[in-house]
């Protein structure tokens, strides 16, 4: 059965678009038909974090009204054959995206896709309802920072009362996963960063993965490749096992610096 | 005296702020979410009450809402030019006496 999985947070540049690529990515390399959508008419960019920025001819929007078929707007990603990019228009806005027509787009991918990836715009206007409202699971992307968790915050609100499961009724809701990025265990153990727990505790959603801050994110952005596919990284093994997980994997979560620093390191490690 | 820094002059947890402000915001949006957007409607029949006595503008009109530990307090300040305060009276006493004439 095919699963709607919206990557949302509320908060702009905290790691949406990075995430869907990388883990739709990873789903597909899992063995899964996967496709990973742009929801951000306007702005769109994850075909840039894919890489196949200059292989659109055909988008979601033409989809959504009836210029093109929908396989003449899917691109094959040309490193994974089950992965597939549906990109959004450039030129269009958000007003150009139909809930019934995004449903009949998504209806038509649940024939052929396991996965269903819609990377949701920031903010909670048409676009980013749009993006949550037919999921059937999110990952909230966060960072462990005030304004980021307080949006995220939002979404929950949102992804429980503004979608079509939380409309159907009470069972089956939308099921919600924390992703947390850009965390940096040195600030955090230095208690200069919010902690995971500290996130755990104030959103209170079962934790899917935590990416640590590393450059391999923007080296990967830079030359077109999902950071799951491009380099072996810190960043990129997080991602892997988070994507693990999201597939019903029951991995060990380890993360890095969440021990309190013992009395002989904080002794050294502050004179140097 | 840096050798002792660690223990004594240790700054508090910027990370440990983070979280209690926004358990305190959190726990205030969840549970009255949309209680902060009555108060420009509020605002505005306050103004149009006060109006109906005394002229005063929009701006003179000041009204927040706060909360300390368990206590949450809504503050309206309205600034009554000065002698407005005497028109109103004069006002006020000129409708009586028409009301009952």
């Amino acid at each position: 059965m095919s699963k709607v999985i919206v990557v949302t947070s509320g908060k702009g540049g905290v790691g949406k678009t990075t995430s869907s690529a990388a883990i739709s990515a990873g789903l597909a390399s899992r063995g899964h038909r996967t496709v990973v959508i742009d929801f951000d008419v306007g702005l769109r960019n994850l075909d840039m974090i894919m890489g196949c920025e200059r292989r659109v001819v055909f988008d979601f929007i033409n989809v959504i009204q009836g210029d093109a078929k929908l396989n003449q707007a899917l691109i094959r990603d040309r490193r994974l054959d089950n992965l597939y990019v549906l990109p959004t228009s450039q030129t269009r806005d958000k007003d150009a995206l139909t809930q019934e027509g995004v449903e009949k787009v998504l209806n038509e991918l649940r024939e052929e896709f396991d996965y269903i990836i819609c990377d949701s715009p920031a903010g909670i206007e048409r676009g980013a309802q749009l993006a949550m409202y037919y999921a059937d699971e999110a990952v909230v992307v966060t960072n462990p920072e005030v304004s980021s968790v307080r949006d995220s915050d939002r979404m929950l609100g949102l992804l429980s009362s503004k979608t079509a499961r939380a409309e159907r009724g009470e069972e089956d809701q939308i099921k919600s996963h924390l992703l947390l990025t850009r965390f940096d265990p040195k600030r955090s153990g230095d208690g200069e960063m919010m902690s995971v727990e500290d996130v755990l505790e104030i959103l209170a959603i079962p934790l899917l993965g935590v990416i640590p801050e590393s450059p391999a994110v923007l080296r990967a952005s830079n030359v077109g490749v999902p950071v799951i596919l491009n380099e072996k990284s810190r960043a990129a093994t997080a991602y892997e096992e988070a994507v693990a997980r999201l597939d019903g994997e029951d991995i060990p979560m380890k993360i890095e610096g969440e021990k309190v620093p013992g009395l002989m390191s904080r002794l050294f490690g502050r004179s140097a | 005296m840096n050798l002792f820094g660690f223990t004594f002059n240790r700054k508090p947890k910027s990370s440990a702020q983070a979280k209690e402000r926004l358990q305190i915001l959190l726990a205030h949006e969840r549970g009255s979410g949309p209680s902060a957007d009555f108060l420009p409607l509020l605002q505005r029949d306050i103004v149009e009450a006060i109006k109906r006595y005394v002229q005063v503008s929009d701006d003179a009109v000041g009204i927040r809402m706060d909360s300390i530990g368990d206590v949450s307090s809504l503050e309206i300040n309205i600034e009554l030019p000065a002698d407005q305060k005497e028109a109103a009276k004069a006002d006020k006493t000129d409708k009586k006496a028409a009301a009952k004439g």
